[in-house]
């Protein structure tokens, strides 16, 4: 760490400076991170994940390095040349290769810079930096020092996209340890409907390191789909935090979806503030070689009669690691809340291991709330029933993982992108029937 | 076709079998009867290659090939087939799907080319019939949340669609009402031919009125210390089997 404070200190003071309440937020907090500094295994919410160590004199930021359209074109996931198309290069987003194809009255993309002084100004100073709130940790403040790069979502009042948005995350580590730090706000108005996907590519080579937040508010009877895909290869890094605030009576379903990465944290939020909210969280950690990857959900309940659905599973293979941590909040008002977690691991690898915490904190006295973790190796009765009809160990083994992890690749609502992903699983798993 | 020679097995450094010799020609239905715990399924599950048993002593032949030297895919694949005594539940995994790589992986075995998929359900179709199983309950997972006559019915089922030289019954008729016992029994004796061979594992007679033995062998602590027709399966039906277990008591004291 010590070794990239200045690389981060040159670069945060070589920054252009926006205007107004943006600059003196990021100011504080560069002060703030400066203060904190990164979170350290001691720190009991990153006591797996030493992301810490990535922050060597290596790091590179805001190169002149060029993204060109065919290697973006590259890219496009099948079927969804149609999408709004945000593309972030080293962090950054690029809002020339960022393409809108919903109509104006549905949806404005724009550089969160401009947002924070114009008329969405009010819901910038509102929004912006909610997720500290649960994430009050240096790397988080890391971040927001440099959020000016980031980019403005909002879908108007009762807009139904026509189109998801897919969010390219390009980082080009040619040069060294790329480091991106995407900042993304999302506007999402009443009975507004949409489907949000973040896709990751690392392009160079090399290391990259990635440190994210998406903050996401949905008002009154929304509706929000989000699929993060995690799957840049092995010298990728990654801490990501995805808030998403209920401010209204909404449904609001997420997806993370890991297939590989070097450290890979995920922070995923969601905040029910209004009654009758409901919430879907579903992941997949799907590791091999020394990955780690590195889950912590939150719910909070804040109000009465909401639900809360959680289902997270992980497949490690050789030497990987999977880590789960998930928080249920339960206040005091919050009455008749209907909470539901699981997690299940299954250890593929002799020296894969799992980490798996429910952690419920229940204030109000007439609620249901479950959880449950497993951790444990393939089904041998199983595994012999299959070969005992002829099906070959490695493809009762494929076909039983398969099995295990299709109903979260199930939960992916967009076509494409749930083809997309279910074939990416299969690959991984040499699995076809 | 099927040749056991002094078998003898152990789990967890507990003998079980103790010496089981048998011999199975084509075409001939094969009853093991005996009281609990005396190693019935034991011997069905070391014949299909379960790896919690270890065989400690003995051989046994199988098309001519060393059987117990083949993994149990490839037992399978030679035409060895076990009808589960409790099917296994298997989420996510639907039977048709299941069956289908059952199939093709066995044909690949065998040198031939996979079905096409109008080959595939028109023999599906046909062996449906047999065992009276519907379309919707085979597009389900795997025997999760079916009835025990639903589970057993899918394993004569795919016992149909793999269409084994030797197939192992092990307690099919456990927790079967008449009817199910019926269609299950239907489904055998329609699969019936010269040229392959059942062994079927009960503890009761009243399967063998449905699926009539050529012979009839009672285990019993290990062992098999009677054989005969089966007219032993009826005098064990009336005497109940604490007459064996006197006189072989009596006989090893």
């Amino acid at each position: 760490m010590m070794d990239a404070t200045n690389i981060l200190k040159e670069a945060f003071d070589k920054q252009n400076s926006p205007g107004g309440n943006l600059a003196e937020y990021q100011q504080q907090n560069w002060s703030m991170f400066s203060g904190l500094g990164l979170p350290a295994l001691k720190h009991e919410e990153w006591k797996y994940t030493r992301i810490s160590k990535v922050f060597t004199d290596k790091l590179v930021i805001n190169n002149d390095s060029h993204l060109s359209q065919d290697a973006l074109d590259n890219l496009i996931l099948k079927g969804t040349e149609n999408a709004n198309r945000i593309v972030f290069f080293n962090g950054r987003f690029l809002e020339a290769m960022s393409i809108t194809t919903d109509s104006a009255e549905a949806i404005c993309i724009k550089p969160l810079e401009k947002a924070a002084g114009d008329e969405d100004a009010d819901f910038v100073n509102t929004n912006l930096g909610h997720s500290q709130r649960y994430h009050g940790d240096g790397i988080n403040a890391l971040n927001a020092a440099f959020a000016n790069g980031g980019v403005y979502i909002r879908v108007n009042k009762g807009a139904i996209l026509n189109n998801p948005i897919i969010i390219y995350h390009v980082s080009d580590s040619s040069n060294g340890i790329r480091f991106s730090q995407p900042r993304i706000l999302v506007n999402i108005q009443e009975a507004a409907q949409v489907e949000l996907i973040e896709t990751y590519t690392n392009m160079g080579g090399g290391e990259t390191l990635t440190n994210e937040v998406v903050e996401i508010s949905a008002e009154k009877d929304a509706v929000l789909h989000y699929v993060k895909l995690q799957h840049e290869g092995e010298k990728t890094n990654h801490a990501g935090t995805t808030h998403i605030r209920q401010t209204g009576k909404c449904l609001t379903h997420a997806v993370t979806i890991t297939l590989s990465g070097a450290i890979v944290r995920n922070n995923l939020n969601m905040v029910m503030e209004a009654e009758h909210g409901e919430s879907h969280m579903y992941g997949l950690y799907l590791l091999n070689g020394n990955t780690l990857a590195d889950n912590h959900t939150i719910v909070d309940n804040a109000m009465p009669h909401c639900f809360s659905n959680e289902l997270y599973k992980g497949i490690m293979n050789d030497g990987s690691t999977g880590v789960f941590n998930g928080k249920i909040f339960v206040r005091k008002d919050a009455q008749k809340t209907n909470a539901y977690q699981s997690n299940k691991n299954i250890l593929v690898g002799e020296n894969a291991s799992a980490n798996t915490k429910p952690q419920l904190e229940i204030l109000a006295d007439d609620v249901k709330c479950s959880h449950g973790c497993t951790i444990g190796k393939l089904d041998e009765d199983a595994l012999f029933y299959l070969r005992a009809r002829g099906i070959s160990a490695d493809n009762a083994r494929s076909m039983l993982l398969h099995a295990f992890a299709i109903d979260i690749i199930e939960q992916i609502k967009n076509e494409e992108i749930r083809a997309y992903a279910e074939q990416m699983v299969d690959d991984r798993l040499s699995f076809s029937m | 076709m099927l040749k056991i020679n002094n078998l003898q097995a152990s789990i967890e450094e507990k003998e079980i079998l103790k010496g089981i010799n048998l011999d199975i020609k084509p075409g001939e239905i094969h009853a093991i009867m005996g009281p609990n715990g005396s190693g019935k399924s034991t011997l069905a599950s070391v014949l299909a290659g379960r790896a919690d048993y270890e065989v400690t002593e003995g051989t046994v032949e199988f098309m001519g090939k060393d059987l117990l030297e083949l993994s149990p895919e490839d037992r399978a694949k030679e035409g060895l087939f076990l009808a589960f005594q409790y099917p296994v539940e298997i989420p996510g995994v639907s039977t048709t799907n299941f069956i289908k790589s059952a199939v093709n992986e066995k044909r690949k075995y065998l040198g031939l080319e996979p079905l096409d998929a109008a080959q595939f359900l028109r023999n599906m179709k046909e062996k449906m019939k047999l065992v009276e199983i519907d379309q919707s309950l085979l597009s389900r997972s795997l025997n999760e949340g079916f009835s025990g006559g639903e589970k057993k019915r899918n394993e004569i089922f795919q016992m149909a669609m793999l269409d084994p030289k030797l197939a192992i019954l092990d307690e099919t008729d456990s927790g079967l009402d008449i009817d199910a016992l019926r269609i299950v029994a239907n489904g055998v004796n329609q699969l019936r031919t010269k040229d392959n061979a059942f062994l079927v594992v009960t503890h009761y007679q009243r399967l063998l009125d449905y699926i009539v033995p050529d012979f009839v062998h009672v285990l019993y602590k290990g062992r098999i210390v009677r054989s005969g027709t089966k007219e032993l399966a009826k005098e064990l039906e009336v005497k109940g089997y604490d007459f064996i277990k006197a006189e072989v008591d009596q006989e090893m004291a």
